[in-house]
Order: structure tokens, then C-alpha cells, then sequence
């Protein structure tokens, strides 16, 4: 039986480009009138953290991606990103 | 008939809906607590408005891993009905019983108000009471109740007239000063495929008492009882 060790993965979800953002633009809105003109678009998404046990890596990663599948993101209205296992 | 009301850590309208059913109804409810694993025999599931779980994460994201929620999915696979109000609009859109999902308002704020809603089908269980058409002034109060959905499924409401309110102006047209939340389509209620989960944001349990406005939310639960009388 393999060694698990700890991981830590960071998840970044955001809302599903195409999709009205009221809260991204009222932040574009407000960057702007500090005068960042240059600001195009802004979308605020959440960062979850998680440390998980697994054998290696890529099944510490596989595990998060049907995370994020099941709960940490809706799949009508959010798209996700992992970042890579840390192991700890 | 006998109503069975979920009551979930956070849920505020649960009174409101045992009240609307008990009071104004005349029928039979009670309280079903999110740890239960029975529905006791219920024929009619609320799952009533609030801020389930403090809506972490999304709202209704964690509310639909109650023991409870268990239950009320098989009772909803079997044809068995389940009005799902405002959060509880929102859980059942997590749960997977209803399409689409509820976000943020366009404009940004929580909004406590009463709206007009125009009845697009009459032909549901929940709505055999109403005339198609008719304009009904029901409260909303909530954040999160912009209905989206992906082109396909929206198309889909549509064709197969699964869109039961929208939100309209008082003489029952449809604008976009009348769009409270910015859902796409002015969708304010929706049914499943089978027509037995009606999912709203508006608050029908509110208005059922002539005290405090006009009662145009009883006929919804009257439609129910007229159901099971038939």
C-alpha cells in the first residue's frame, strides 16, 4: 500500500464568461472613476484552499476536480481552475 | 392532505408557510427537520425560503446534502409534490430537481418588495386555481434570485410551457422596470419535467392573509388542495 501524504490544492472559481456579472462590473465601474481607464472587464470569483491526503499528486488533483464537479462549483454558472498539488 | 414543511438551519419562512397552509388553508401541516430521514406521511413537500447553511458557499449548495433532502428527491421521483419558495427555489435548482440555477441580482441588492407576477400556465397543479393571464401582486425579498440557465434549457421551458410566473408590470406586461432580479426571460416560476416541483423566488405563503395585502398567493395552495379533492 502506497504512502498518502498531504496536499494542498487551491481552487479559483469564476463566474461562466458570457454570463452578466453585476459585481465584476460595478468594480470595472468603480476602478474606472479612480481613473484605471485601461481597466476592460473585472470578475470576482471565490479561492478555496484544500489540504487532502492522497497517494501522489495527480489522484490528490483528480480527487478535487470531481470536487469541484460535485459541490465547490455550479456547472451552470461557474467555471473552475486547480492549481497544482503541493505536497506538504 | 397533509403539507410537510422542511425546516433547515437558517430557513425563516417556515412559520410563514405552516401558518398559510394551517390558518388560511385549512389543511393539515407540519415541520420535517433537516437531520430526519422520514417525511411522516406528508403529500405536499414546502421547502420554504431563508438563508439555509447561511447560504456558504452557494445558496441551497449545502442545504441538499440534508438527510432530509434525501427523502424529499424520491418523494419528488415519484410524482410527489414539492413547492420549492424562494431559498428553497434555490435548493431545489442544487438538489438537481429543478434546471438553471439563481444568482446574484442584476442589481446587485437584496430587494424586499411586492411584485407583480402574470400566470403564463394555468394547467399545473399549482396554478388550476388561476385564470392564464392573470396578474397577481406577491412579495419577494432576496439577493440571489436571477434565474439563468444555459440557451438550450431555456428553450426548453419554453417549448414545453414549463414557465408557470413571470415578473410583469401591473397591467400584465411585460418590461424590463418590471424585471425585478434581471432572470432571464422574466422568469420568476418554473415546474419539472413532470410538473410536480414548482420552483419560485416570489413569496405566495405572504400573501394569503387579506390583512396585509391583497391574498392573490392562497389560490396557489387552494390549487393544491383541489387537487387531491378531485
Amino acid at each position: 500500500m502506497k504512502q498518502h501524504r498531504v496536499y494542498r490544492i487551491a481552487v479559483q472559481i469564476i463566474p461562466r464568461a458570457g454570463l452578466l456579472d453585476p459585481q465584476g462590473n460595478t468594480i470595472t465601474g468603480a476602478l474606472h472613476s479612480l481613473g484605471f481607464k485601461h481597466v476592460k472587464s473585472v470578475h470576482v470569483g471565490r479561492h478555496i484552499v484544500i489540504e487532502t491526503e492522497a497517494p501522489d499528486a495527480l489522484q490528490a488533483e483528480t480527487a478535487v476536480q470531481e470536487m469541484c464537479e460535485k459541490l465547490l462549483a455550479n456547472p451552470v454558472t461557474e467555471d473552475f481552475e486547480i492549481t497544482s498539488a503541493v505536497p506538504l | 392532505m397533509k403539507f410537510g414543511i422542511v425546516t433547515f438551519p437558517g430557513s425563516n419562512c417556515d412559520y410563514d408557510a405552516y401558518r398559510a397552509v394551517v390558518d388560511q388553508l385549512g389543511a393539515e401541516a407540519t415541520y420535517l427537520w433537516h437531520k430526519s430521514h422520514e417525511l411522516e406521511g406528508v403529500d405536499v413537500v414546502i421547502l420554504p425560503g431563508g438563508f439555509s447553511y447561511g447560504d456558504y458557499l452557494r445558496a441551497g449548495a449545502i442545504a441538499r446534502f440534508s438527510p432530509i433532502m434525501r427523502e424529499v428527491v424520491a418523494h419528488a421521483r415519484r410524482g410527489g409534490p414539492v413547492l420549492a419558495i424562494c431559498n428553497g427555489f434555490q435548493i431545489a435548482c442544487e438538489a438537481g430537481l429543478l434546471p438553471g440555477a439563481l444568482v446574484r441580482n442584476a442589481g446587485m441588492r437584496f430587494i424586499s418588495d411586492a411584485v407583480h407576477l402574470r400566470v403564463e400556465n394555468e394547467s399545473t397543479m399549482f396554478t388550476s386555481q388561476y385564470e392564464k393571464g392573470a396578474v397577481l401582486r406577491i412579495p419577494i425579498a432576496h439577493g440571489e434570485g436571477r434565474y439563468v440557465a444555459d440557451a438550450a434549457t431555456i428553450a426548453r421551458l419554453q417549448d414545453d410551457d414549463r414557465v408557470v410566473f413571470r415578473y410583469c408590470d401591473a397591467a400584465g406586461n411585460l418590461t424590463g422596470e418590471a424585471n425585478p432580479n434581471g432572470s432571464m426571460r422574466a422568469i420568476a416560476g418554473i415546474v419539472s419535467d413532470e410538473g410536480n416541483v414548482l420552483g419560485m423566488m416570489p413569496h405566495p405563503e405572504r400573501a394569503v392573509d387579506p390583512l396585509l395585502g391583497p391574498p392573490d398567493g392562497l389560490l396557489l395552495f387552494e390549487s393544491l388542495l383541489a387537487r387531491t379533492a378531485v
